[in-house]
C-alpha cells in the first residue's frame, strides 16, 4: 500500500520551474532512490514533502494526511523524519542536545530514553562524544548525528538527502550499511543520492530525475543493468 | 575609596544595561533583527509602574508583577503585529518598522502623559550598607541582587530546558529546527516575551534611581544597551552581560576621572576600537552565515 503519494507536483522558485509535474509513490517498507544530476530537483522534492517549500500545484498524501495543509513543524510528529542535505546539525549544541532535538515533538519521556539508548547502540561514536559540541565532529560523524537525530523521532519514513556527500569512501559504505539496517528495522526510506550506484545497490525501486521531470522509473536491480543508466549515471 | 564607589556605581548602571542588552541580543540571535523599539519597552514599564503604584495604589509587589506582565504582552504583540508579517522581507524593512514602532510608543506616551516630566519617588526602601568607608545604597544592593538572579535564571533556562535548547536550535537553523518539530513562530514569541520581561525589570530598576518619567526615557538606556550588546558580541547572551557591565563601568569611571561631558564619547570610542580589533564583539563568534 502506498504510504506516501505525490501527484502532479509543480514547484517554482520565482519564475523558474524546478519541478515539472512529478508523481510518484513510496510503499511501506520500501527503500526508494531518487537519482539524478545536480540541479535535477531532488532536494526540492524532499523540501516540498516536509513543508519547507510550497508547491504551486499538486498534492502530497502521507498515510491519509494532506502534507500541503500541515505546517512544517507538525510533519515530524506524523512519523516522517527528514535528514537534510549538508546534515544541518545544530553545530553549537552538544551531540546529546542535538539528539534530544530530534525527539522534540515526542512527549513520552521514558520511551525517549529507550530510543536514545538504541541510537547510541547503533552509533557508538555518538555515545562516546555525547557531551561534545556537534560542530567539532568530523563530516562522517555529523552525518551519523543527523541520522541519529532523525531516528530519535521514531519515524515511519525517513527522507535522506545526499547522505554520502563529502564523505570518505569508507564512511560512505558505513552510511549505506546503516541505511540498510534502518530499513530492515521497519522504517521506510526515501533516498536522494548523486551516488547512483550505491543508491541503486540498496534500493527496491528508483526514479530518475532530469531537470525537474521523472524520465525513468522501475526496479532498482533492472536499472543497474540498463545501458542508458549505466552510461549516464553509473560512469560505465 | 572613591574609586571603589565609582566602580560600584558603574556596575549598578551596567547591570541594568546588561538586562536590556540581553533583550537585544536574544532577539537578534533568533530573529536576526535589531528591535529598536526595545528601549521604549523600558519606558512603558516605567509608566506602568507609576500608574500601578501612584494612581491605583497597588502594593509594590503586585505593581511590579503587573508591570512585567504589561511589557511581556506588549513585546509579544509588537512582534506579532509589526515584525511577523515581515519575516521574509528584506532586513532593512524590518529595521525601519522597528524604528517606527519605537516612535509610535513614544508618541502614544506623549499623548497620554504629556511632555512634562512626572516625578516618581522610588518604592524600593532598603537601608544602605556600610562597609568600612564605602557606602552602598539600598537601590544598588537591590539592583545587584535582581540582575544576578535574572541572569542566573536566564542562563539555566537557555541551557537546561527543552524550550531553551529549541531557542538555540532556531537561532542556528530555522529550517532544521522546523524539521525537528519546533514551532519557530512560537519560539520567536517566547524570545520577545523574555526580552520584554527583562526590559520591564530594567525599567523598574532604572526609574527607581532616576526619579522622573518622560516619554523618551527609554531611548538613551536603549541605545547604550544596544551598544553593550554589540560590544559583547551581538547574539551572545554572556556577551550582552559582559558588554553591559563593562559599558557601565567605563561610563562611570570616565565621568569621575576624565569628564562628564566626554563620558559618552569615550564609551562609544572604546566600542569603535573594540570593533576594529574584533568585529564580532568581545564574545561574539564569527559564524559563517549559511545561504
Amino acid at each position: 500500500m502506498a504510504m506516501l503519494t505525490i501527484k502532479d507536483l509543480d514547484v517554482y522558485y520565482g519564475v523558474i520551474q524546478a519541478i515539472k509535474g512529478i508523481s510518484f509513490t513510496v510503499n511501506e517498507g520500501e527503500v526508494i532512490a531518487l537519482i539524478g544530476a545536480n540541479g535535477a530537483g531532488k532536494t526540492t522534492i524532499l523540501h516540498t514533502i516536509t513543508g519547507l517549500v510550497a508547491p504551486k500545484h499538486g498534492s502530497i498524501d502521507f498515510e491519509g494526511h494532506n502534507l500541503l495543509k500541515t505546517p512544517a513543524h507538525k510533519i515530524v510528529s506524523l512519523g516522517m523524519a527528514h535528514v537534510p542535505e549538508g546534515r544541518r546539525i545544530f553545530s553549537e549544541l552538544t551531540v546529546f542536545e542535538n539528539l534530544m532535538m530530534g525527539a522534540y515533538s515526542r512527549k513520552d519521556n521514558a520511551e525517549i530514553t529507550k530510543t536514545l539508548t538504541e541510537v547510541y547502540k547503533r552509533f557508538p561514536r555518538l555515545s562516546e562524544r555525547k557531551k561534545q559540541i556537534a560542530g567539532t565532529l568530523s563530516g562522517g560523524e555529523q552525518q551519523m548525528l543527523a541520522m541519529g537525530r532523525a531516528l530519535m523521532s521514531k519515524p515511519k519514513i525517513m527522507l535522506l538527502d545526499e547522505p554520502s556527500m563529502g564523505l570518505s569512501p569508507l564512511f560512505v559504505s558505513e552510511i549505506f550499511n546503516i541505511i540498510q539496517e534502518i530499513s530492515k528495522n521497519g522504517t521506510t526510506v526515501l533516498l536522494v543520492e548523486q551516488n547512483a550506484k550505491k543508491a541503486l545497490s540498496i534500493a527496491d525501486r528508483a526514479y530518475v530525475l532530469e531537470t525537474g521531470k521523472i524520465v525513468l522509473s522501475g526496479d532498482a536491480n533492472e536499472m543497474m543493468n540498463n545501458d542508458s543508466i549505466k552510461k549516464a549515471y553509473l560512469g560505465e | 575609596m572613591e574609586f571603589i564607589e565609582q566602580l560600584i556605581n558603574g556596575l549598578r548602571s551596567g547591570s541594568i544595561f546588561a538586562l536590556i542588552a540581553i533583550g537585544y541580543t536574544m532577539v537578534y540571535g533568533i530573529a536576526k533583527m535589531i528591535n529598536f523599539a526595545h528601549g521604549d519597552i523600558i519606558m512603558v514599564g516605567a509608566y506602568s509602574l507609576y500608574i500601578f503604584i501612584a494612581k491605583v495604589n497597588l502594593p509594590p509587589v503586585v505593581a511590579v508583577i503587573l508591570t512585567m506582565l504589561v511589557c511581556t504582552i506588549l513585546g509579544i504583540t509588537i512582534e506579532k503585529v509589526a515584525y511577523k508579517p515581515l519575516r521574509k522581507a528584506p532586513s532593512l524593512a524590518v529595521l525601519i518598522t522597528a524604528i517606527g514602532v519605537s516612535y509610535l510608543l513614544q508618541s502614544l506616551a506623549l499623548l497620554i502623559f504629556k511632555a512634562t516630566p512626572i516625578p516618581f519617588s522610588s518604592f524600593i526602601e532598603v537601608p544602605a550598607l556600610q562597609i568600612g568607608k564605602i557606602t552602598i545604597s539600598g537601590i544598588t544592593i537591590v539592583t545587584f541582587l535582581v540582575t544576578t538572579v535574572c541572569m542566573i535564571l536566564l542562563t539555566l533556562f537557555i541551557n537546561r530546558t527543552k524550550i531553551g535548547s529549541a531557542m538555540r536550535a532556531v537561532s542556528e537553523d530555522k529550517q532544521a529546527a522546523q524539521l525537528m518539530g519546533i514551532n519557530v513562530n512560537r519560539t520567536i514569541s517566547i524570545t520577545f516575551a523574555i526580552g520584554s520581561m527583562l526590559a520591564a525589570i530594567a525599567g523598574i530598576l532604572f526609574i527607581s534611581q532616576y526619579t522622573s518619567l518622560r516619554p523618551t526615557l527609554g531611548t538613551l538606556p536603549g541605545i547604550k544597551a544596544f551598544v553593550a550588546a554589540v560590544f559583547g558580541g551581538i547574539g551572545s547572551i554572556p556577551g550582552a552581560m559582559l558588554g553591559g557591565l563593562l559599558l557601565g563601568v567605563i561610563e562611570s569611571l570616565s565621568k569621575a576621572y576624565i569628564s562628564t561631558e566626554l563620558a559618552d564619547a569615550i564609551v562609544f570610542g572604546i566600542l569603535v576600537l573594540v570593533l576594529l580589533v574584533k568585529p564580532s564583539g568581545l564574545l561574539g563568534k564569527n559564524r559563517i552565515e549559511k545561504v
